[in-house]
């Protein structure tokens, strides 16, 4: 694959710019000796038609969501309206810089309160801070809340652990980890839930909280969830719920109502803003009445008709985004909210588990389902079993060849060589019907033709790439 | 019908067939009934497009701000973004796409990462660099919990001139790591007064040019602070033009990339960076785009030492960062790009121009003063008797500045922050010092 480096010529450039008013060495010449730079970087020297025809060239081997099915587990790929985008580019919010003064910015506050008080009433919580910029983010800022209530209590010293199911998403720890906390593994029960025995044996004086995926990573809802939240509550813990997969129950059921403390809301998953190839997205955190003294400051509250910034939190635990978090991707969410409606946000929930169900009935008989029972948003497949050698990256390579992009796989860890399908509620009937009937060929090629899955994919732009060739020859830089 | 959701009444009924249940409502059986009970809805009906629309832009014109000349800085600032980034980030390929997981079908966005590795380091003058942060305090908090798994020490050296927003970000991040963090003052001239280094530190973080806008000079630092972490903070405009810290010694160099072909955007999105050195690819957080071939021996690229990341490492990972900024950093790649490195380093001198005229004819008149001796880039503090005052009478003349209780944190009490960027015109100069002169 050739890069912009090897385009262009010394010399040429994509851009007019104006011409300074005295010559550079006489600007240069303000900047004592050794702070000047004495070799520029060696940057692309590429004409605009160069440029433009790389790029496009590049996005032309890239698979989005606007290209074809994206049924990417627990990453929620839905359709990217795209009337967000082009109210993302109103300059009046575009080209706002985020220093001035709360009179100047009352528009782009409006919208960051309304769009706050609209979380808080989706999720039945009553505190919300908008600052992480990602679902990371706000795991991070959960666990910096978790750490404050206990610090507040006298407790942290001893309050050092937090369970988490086998099936979690691996930030749950890292970011447990990163706030000094040691991590429990809780194993999941036949049904592919939190085992309560074993969650009752490991509760106790030393347990900061549990952090739980609603429904779980295997597509599962927690049956159990009020006793779960119950339990923890009874032994002093807190309850964090990670809200990647809450595209399965929106407008149906709130965190708040099950007992969470700490939300993270993923808006490039259920609210519908795009991915970006790996962000920006943002993870705004709902809360429940004991942490709401800790939230990050400022706040963003209404006086009657005007919006201001209020710092009157003296246990916060203070700043996670040096702003107001990630104001172009929350208006989108915003709009999302706004045209769904109630009516809407149910007929989200509906699509979204309606599809899964459907192809999860559809492929049940040809792949392995470990965990035969109602899904909600996504369902885990394994790939196991399914031919001479065959194995689950084949099968994932494979789909390329027929137009879809893979599933996740090897995630949840607990299934093995597992397929995790997530098809959202924007595909039509013909769509899953098409990628259901690829997968089914698939599996018969694997009995059949075990080499053409082995050397899949046979039509994308690269062939399958080596990647502990990567690791050990490591070219993460053009060298010159 | 809802317009996202192509399901009709005849596609609902075959699907529920399919899996053997009589009504939507029966594929929620799960959730237990109190609840399904408890839950209320927020109160919205459907709206259509236009009305959406309409509500939006109405709020969204609120924003007096959007009117006034901003010769506003404190880290993020107002510079030119040449339509053709705008162009390529409409790309639906790119912007669709998740993070290439599944190399074969994401050869686009692994090879701009690796272009704009590449371009980051040149930047910097390092060996390595990430596929982005969420925003440069992020990235800042995320070096300093590098420095820590690196050298095992803890206390972490802060200049007062540290801009404080990124002050905020790292001290919370620190307290969660268990981190403290001291300061360290600065000189007349507004630069790092580093007399002597405490035995046992992790780091010393210095930013350049600092938040008072002032250039720093890094020469002999890192030899001071022996196996210590030299994170530098670096504005990536100005690096075009001066000696990028990794030629002199820095550990680390992360910074904001906004200014490079990204909107102001009220804050966020923004875009990190973070580059480092060989030796501490593998206690880098973040994603990485790294060459190999294919089956074929095609050159191709992939995301590579995930073994470092969390959906492999779990608890042991170098960070929980998953999503981050890569469209921001699609746009940087594209900006860097157009420019070349003349290009760029034209930008730099126009905006580096500008703000020394505007500073030259401010200190003339009578009442103001730079507030600081040092070298500056394209931002500097004006001394004054009344700063409300000064900012007051700019807002009336349409302009806009950082409110001076920004500078509070940093003991200045006296300052305005100005910075200019090559998009400021002579007539906005000119209407800038009018401004504060006028009686």
């Amino acid at each position: 694959m050739s890069t912009i480096y090897d385009r262009g010529a010394p010399g040429r450039r994509a851009l007019a710019l104006p011409s300074l008013g005295q010559p550079e060495e006489r600007l240069l010449g303000l900047i004592p000796a050794g702070m000047r730079r004495k070799r520029p970087p060696r940057l692309p020297e590429v004409s605009q038609p160069e440029l433009v025809r790389h790029y496009t060239a590049l996005s032309r081997m890239n698979y989005g969501v606007d290209t074809g099915f994206y049924p990417l587990g627990s990453c929620t790929m839905k359709h990217n309206p795209k009337l967000h985008e082009d109210l993302a580019r109103n300059p009046a919010l575009a080209d706002l810089h985020p220093l001035l003064p709360p009179e100047d910015c009352q528009g782009a506050l409006a919208l960051l309160w309304e769009f706050g008080e609209r979380l808080k009433a989706i999720t039945g919580m009553p505190g919300v801070t908008l600052q992480p910029a990602a679902g990371a983010h706000g795991e991070l800022t959960g666990m910096l809340l978790l750490k404050k209530w206990f610090e507040d209590q006298g407790e942290e010293r001893k309050r050092t652990k937090i369970l988490l199911p086998d099936s979690a998403h691996g930030t749950n720890p890292a970011s447990a980890a990163m706030v000094g906390f040691t991590v429990v593994s809780l194993p999941s029960d036949r049904r592919g839930m939190v085992d309560l025995g074993a969650l009752n044996l490991a509760l106790g004086p030393d347990v900061a909280g549990i952090m739980l995926t609603v429904p779980n990573t295997l597509g599962i809802f927690e049956e159990d969830i009020l006793e779960i939240t119950r339990l923890v509550h009874e032994a002093g813990g807190l309850c964090y719920f990670d809200g990647a997969n809450l595209n399965a129950y929106l407008g149906r059921a709130r965190p708040g109502d099950m007992g969470a403390d700490v939300f993270h809301i993923n808006l490039h998953k259920t609210f519908s803003t795009p991915h970006g190839g790996g962000g920006p997205g943002a993870g705004p955190v709902t809360v429940s009445e004991a942490l709401l003294p800790y939230l990050p400051v400022p706040d963003v509250v209404r006086d009657g008709v005007e919006f201001r910034l209020a710092w009157d939190r003296p246990n916060s635990i203070g700043r996670v985004h040096p702003y107001l978090g990630n104001t172009l991707v929350m208006v989108k969410s915003l709009v999302y909210i706004l045209t769904l409606g109630d009516e809407g946000m149910r007929e989200v929930s509906a699509g979204a588990v309606l599809a899964a169900n459907y192809l999860r009935a559809k492929l049940k008989g040809a792949y392995v389902l470990p965990y035969d029972r109602l899904a909600k948003h996504e369902f885990v497949l394994s790939g196991e079993g399914l031919g001479e050698g065959v194995r689950t990256l084949d099968v994932a390579k494979r789909l390329m060849d027929y137009g879809f992009h893979p599933p996740t796989v090897y995630f949840p860890l607990i299934v093995k060589e597992a397929l995790m399908i997530e098809p959202t509620e924007t595909e039509p009937r013909e769509t899953l019907d098409a990628f259901a009937d690829a997968m089914l060929a698939i599996a018969q090629e694997a009995k059949e033709k075990p080499e053409l899955l082995h050397q899949a994919p046979h039509a994308t732009p690269v062939r399958r790439l080596d990647e502990a060739r990567a690791v050990r020859e490591p070219k993460l830089r053009r060298e010159f | 019908m809802n317009p996202y959701i192509p399901h009709t009444g005849e596609d609902i009924e075959a699907m529920l067939e399919a899996i053997g249940l009589q009504d939507v409502e029966a594929l929620f059986a799960d959730i237990p009934r109190p609840v399904r009970e408890r839950h209320r809805p927020v109160g919205l009906p459907p709206q259509d497009e236009l009305g959406v629309q309409r509500h939006l832009v109405g709020l969204a014109e609120r924003s007096t701000g959007r009117k006034l000349v901003p010769f506003l800085g404190g880290g993020l600032y107002d510079h030119y973004i040449p339509p053709v980034v705008g162009h390529i980030l409409s790309r639906a390929e790119f912007y669709t796409a998740y993070t290439p997981y599944q190399a074969e079908v994401s050869q686009g966005t692994l090879t701009w990462m690796f272009e704009y590795q590449t371009m980051i380091c040149e930047l910097t003058g390092m060996e390595v660099a990430n596929a982005s942060m969420y925003d440069g305090a992020a990235a800042l908090a995320e070096a300093v919990l590098m420095a820590h798994r690196a050298t095992g020490g803890t206390t972490i050296l802060v200049p007062r001139s540290l801009n404080p927003r990124l002050r905020e970000v790292v001290a919370t991040y620190a307290w969660g790591a268990g981190l403290p963090l001291r300061d360290v003052p600065y000189d007349a001239n507004g630069q790092l007064a580093l007399d002597s280094i405490p035995d046992g530190i992790c780091a010393l973080i210095v930013q350049q040019p600092n938040a008072l806008g002032t250039v720093e000079d890094l020469t002999g630092v890192k030899e001071r602070l022996g196996k210590a972490f030299l994170i530098a903070y670096a504005s990536p405009i100005p690096l075009a033009v001066l000696e990028p810290p990794g030629s002199l010694g820095a550990d680390a160099v992360v910074g904001e990339g906004q200014a490079l072909g990204n909107p102001l955007s009220f804050g966020g999105p923004l875009l990190g960076f973070f580059a480092t050195r060989k030796d501490h690819l593998r206690r880098m957080p973040g994603r990485v785009s790294g060459q190999t071939q294919d089956v074929n021996g095609k050159v191709g690229y992939v995301m590579t030492f995930q073994t470092r990341e969390q959906h492999i490492r779990r608890e042991g990972a170098t960070s929980n960062i998953c999503t981050n900024s890569a469209l921001c950093a699609l746009a940087a790649t594209v900006y860097l790009a157009a420019l070349g490195p003349d290009g760029l380093r034209r930008v730099a001198l126009l905006s580096f121009e500008r703000a020394h005229a505007l500073a030259e004819r401010i200190a003339r008149l009578p009442g103001y003063d730079l507030a600081f001796g040092g070298p500056f880039f394209h931002e500097f503090v004006v001394r004054c008797a009344d700063p409300a005052r000064a900012v007051d009478r700019l807002r009336r003349a349409g302009i806009a500045v950082v409110p001076p209780a920004f500078l509070h944190p940093l003991g200045v009490r006296d300052g305005v922050l100005v910075a200019a960027t090559e998009k400021r015109t002579e007539e906005e100069l000119d209407r800038f010092v009018a401004a504060l002169g006028g009686r």
